[in-house]
């Protein structure tokens, strides 16, 4: 049975399944072995050692391809351990890459930290405006790399128009999809050669696991990253991937109510006194809300906000929370808060990060499964109790 | 094969496909059929899984059995084997037993209308005498848990059988490398798999192993109708700890006679309990039936309270019920695991309230021996130690 004409929704459970296993168990063993014997010298049946493959991890790929609309997708131990190897796979000493400013710190840290020590430089840049990458790239540029919707801000990337400018100059584009999974928007058929997951967030769903994938239709590619991948040895595990396959299962019904949840959450910030501005992609406000519209099939279950009050009355907010946990992450059964500019992006020099808006009174939220309104009851509780509600503190207060 | 090699010597996965190396985990509840009106080998994971599969058929083996059962605990296995009685029937069993099958004894089979009897086995001729025209089995562990009596299984094999009963044996405090009790003629071997089998303590377990096909059915039907099977991830991690017994148990061993050797010297310590020291009463029956004494012993310092300090104050030897794992352990049975005895069965066993239980790990014998020694320092009241110094 081909999952081409099947729904997301089906593809979700049956994407994985391979009925081909000898006793036919209804979910794919964990295979939790390290080697495989051999039947003869050189003679495998498939599989000889878990760092090149692994049959559970074959089922994930098999299950992450189906939902993205690729051959079997390749997976990685964490979602940094599949950027590491994208890049590594298509990048050389001498080779250039552009890249979303609002891209994942963790992204840039490989950069600065490990990349440029082999020869290897990017631009970072506001590829909101395809016209910046345009102008960007030069005859070392291989590939171009952008996360849409950006962290933290959603600000939002036109994969389309992207698309155009890759094409024109023969590079690839690889899209980080982890905000919205495949099943929310779908990189490749808008123009991208390469989908990125961080598979730790909405694919596995219940913060029981890390791990990444990359797919693509590219064959050569994917064979080049196979080759890396088991070069560098960043394989996923098989109990990650059984882990995974089972959750990703319920992926279209979480998503459902995590962007439910979301957009009621959004509303109700918009509206509060308390509030100076809600990033959402969902909201008449948001300014991109017509590309969203274009190339998004919803609106996601992030979304951050700005209080009215200075920085040190958002971190009380942020540490009154109860029902909400401070933790990085995201895209998990439970709700996460977190300041950008002092955890996830507290990496970035001040002055970027102001221009990137993630100012001190921003706040990060990946909105859970919880109901709606508890998790308005607690941020509501939580505004109270830092002082913060209705009365401005003003910018005087800003940490700088 | 030798036994260091049956232990690793076996198929992981027999038919797979891929030859994994490690037995692949089957953590699936059911199996897709290819015809709807028959089944595969494998239907529902209560009645059939290929990862436990591969388990029963290596425990069986090592058992010198024909077909082993694993369960979710030892007292599951226990319970099962039980379930081959039925009203009327009558166990006959050793006095010292663990707490957990006393209670099982004592308070759960009697509403199915089945008694139990408990003698001391150790006086056979006694014992024979308590078997009654309803005895049907015939229960005994050996070393027993915690006074680590020695039991004559081949005698008690014999007596089963010539009264039309079965011997059953719980094996748990040597396993099937010191001793194999169907090879004695007992007829079913049972085993706490939490303790020596698995050996690290990350997996509560048990199994049966029998030599009878006519058994083996019974014990099925059981394990299937009452679905107190072991799990699949369990039955994984039981294989994976199975891998190192012997290892285990060589260490284990030198290390709890090189301690049962050092508290028998001591000033401090009234008794040893341990079937190794050549002048326990157990000593040459158990080399007899056994290849080994293990690694649990016992002993008393004539007060409560003075044991109880020393299994305060010992730091390798942790306080917890259960055996046999990598780590040392200490406990005090009266209050622990055996609390479960009820009083009139206790009275009857003599067990001293000042038993200390020790289970002896992996450890370095020197770091082992050096904490005993000061924890029972430590333990030794104030005054004695000044008049002592």
């Amino acid at each position: 049975m081909s999952t081409k004409d099947l729904h997301d929704s089906t593809v979700a459970i049956h994407g994985g399944r391979t009925l081909d296993s000898h006793a036919s168990s209804i979910l794919f063993p964990l295979y939790q072995t390290s080697t495989f014997v051999h039947d003869a010298v050189g003679v495998d049946k498939g599989f000889s050692y878990s760092r090149v493959s692994n049959p559970t991890v074959d089922a994930l790929e098999k299950a992450i391809g189906a939902l993205e609309g690729t051959p079997p997708a390749v997976c990685f131990r964490t979602g940094m351990a599949a950027i590491a190897t994208l890049f590594l796979s298509v990048l050389k000493a001498g080779d250039h890459a552009v890249i979303s400013d609002v891209v994942y710190g963790g992204t840039m840290r490989l950069f600065r930290e490990v990349l440029d020590g082999l020869g290897i430089t990017a631009s970072f840049v506001d590829t909101s405006e395809p016209a910046n990458i345009e102008a960007a790239i030069t005859a070392a540029t291989r590939i171009v790399f952008i996360e849409t919707p950006g962290n933290p801000t959603l600000k939002l990337t036109d994969i389309e128009a992207v698309s155009r400018i890759t094409k024109r100059h023969s590079i690839l584009l690889a899209v980080d999809n982890t905000f919205l999974t495949p099943l929310l928007q779908k990189p490749l058929e808008l123009g991208a050669d390469i989908s990125v997951l961080s598979t730790t967030k909405y694919i596995d769903g219940h913060n029981a696991t890390v791990g990444g994938s990359v797919a693509t239709r590219d064959e050569n590619l994917l064979e080049r990253l196979r080759l890396i991948r088991k070069t560098i040895g960043t394989t996923q595990a098989p109990f990650e991937a059984w882990l995974t396959l089972q959750g990703m299962k319920t992926l279209p019904v979480r998503l459902k109510l995590h962007c439910e949840g979301a957009a009621i959450i959004a509303r109700w910030l918009e509206d509060h006194p308390a509030v100076e501005r809600v990033y959402y992609p969902g909201l008449d406000s948001f300014p991109q809300k017509a590309l969203a519209e274009k190339q998004q099939l919803a609106a996601g279950g992030m979304l951050a906000f700005e209080l009215k009050a200075g920085a040190e009355a958002t971190i009380r907010a942020l540490n009154s929370v109860k029902l909400c946990s401070r933790a990085e992450s995201l895209g998990g059964l439970e709700t996460l808060i977190t300041h950008p500019s002092s955890t996830t992006h507290a990496d970035l020099e001040p002055e970027l990060r102001r221009g990137l808006g993630i100012t001190d009174r921003l706040v990060r939220l990946s909105v859970g499964l919880e109901a709606p309104e508890d998790i308005i009851a607690d941020l509501e509780q939580a505004i109270a109790a830092a002082g913060c509600d209705g009365a401005v503190e003003g910018d005087a207060h800003e940490i700088r | 094969m030798k036994f260091a090699s049956r232990l690793v010597s076996y198929d992981p996965a027999p038919g797979d496909r891929f030859r994994p190396i490690s037995t692949p985990i089957y953590q699936t509840a059911t199996f897709e059929q290819e015809h709807a009106d028959s089944f595969g080998e494998y239907d529902y994971s209560r009645s059939g899984n290929p990862t436990r599969a591969v388990l029963e058929k290596h425990v069986a083996l090592l058992e010198n059995g024909t077909r082993g059962f694993c369960f979710s605990s030892g007292m599951a296995a226990l319970s099962t084997m039980t379930k081959l009685l039925r009203s009327g029937d009558e166990i006959l069993a050793d006095i010292d037993l663990y707490g957990g099958t006393c209670r099982l004894f004592s308070k759960v089979l009697d509403r199915g209308g089945i008694a139990v009897r408990y003698a001391d086995a150790r006086d056979a001729e006694r014992f024979e005498r308590q078997i009654t025209p309803g005895t049907r089995l015939i229960h005994v562990e050996s070393p027993t848990n915690p006074m680590l009596r020695v039991i004559d299984l081949r005698r008690m094999a014999a007596m089963a059988h010539a009264h039309g009963a079965l011997l059953s044996v719980d094996n748990s405090t040597m396993s099937p490398y010191l001793q194999n009790p169907l090879d004695l003629g007992a007829d079913i071997v049972v085993h706490s798999a939490t303790k020596f089998l698995g050996g690290h303590h990350d997996v509560t377990a048990g199994a049966i192993v029998v030599k009878e096909e006519a058994l083996a059915e019974q014990i099925y039907f059981t394990q299937n109708a009452e679905g107190n099977a072991l799990g699949p991830f369990d039955c994984f991690l039981l294989l994976r700890g199975l891998k190192t017994l012997k290892l285990r148990l060589d260490c284990q061993q030198k290390n709890a006679l090189a301690i049962a050797q050092f508290l028998a010297i001591h000033k401090d310590i009234q008794r040893v309990y341990f079937p190794g020291l050549s002048e326990d009463p157990g000593y040459g029956l158990q080399r007899s039936q056994a290849r080994g004494a293990g690694s649990v012993l016992s002993f008393t310092t004539g007060s409560g309270d003075i044991s109880k300090a020393i299994a305060e104050h010992a730091k390798f030897f942790r306080i917890t019920v259960s055996f046999g794992s990598v780590n040392s352990s200490i406990s005090m049975p009266g209050s622990m695991s055996h609390a479960s005895v009820p009083p009139e069965v206790m009275a009857e066993r003599k067990m001293p309230a000042d038993l200390v239980r020790i289970s002896v790990g992996i450890e370095d014998e020197e770091d082992l021996m050096g904490d005993l020694d000061r924890a029972i320092h430590a333990a030794m009241p104030r005054t004695q130690v000044a008049i002592g110094s």
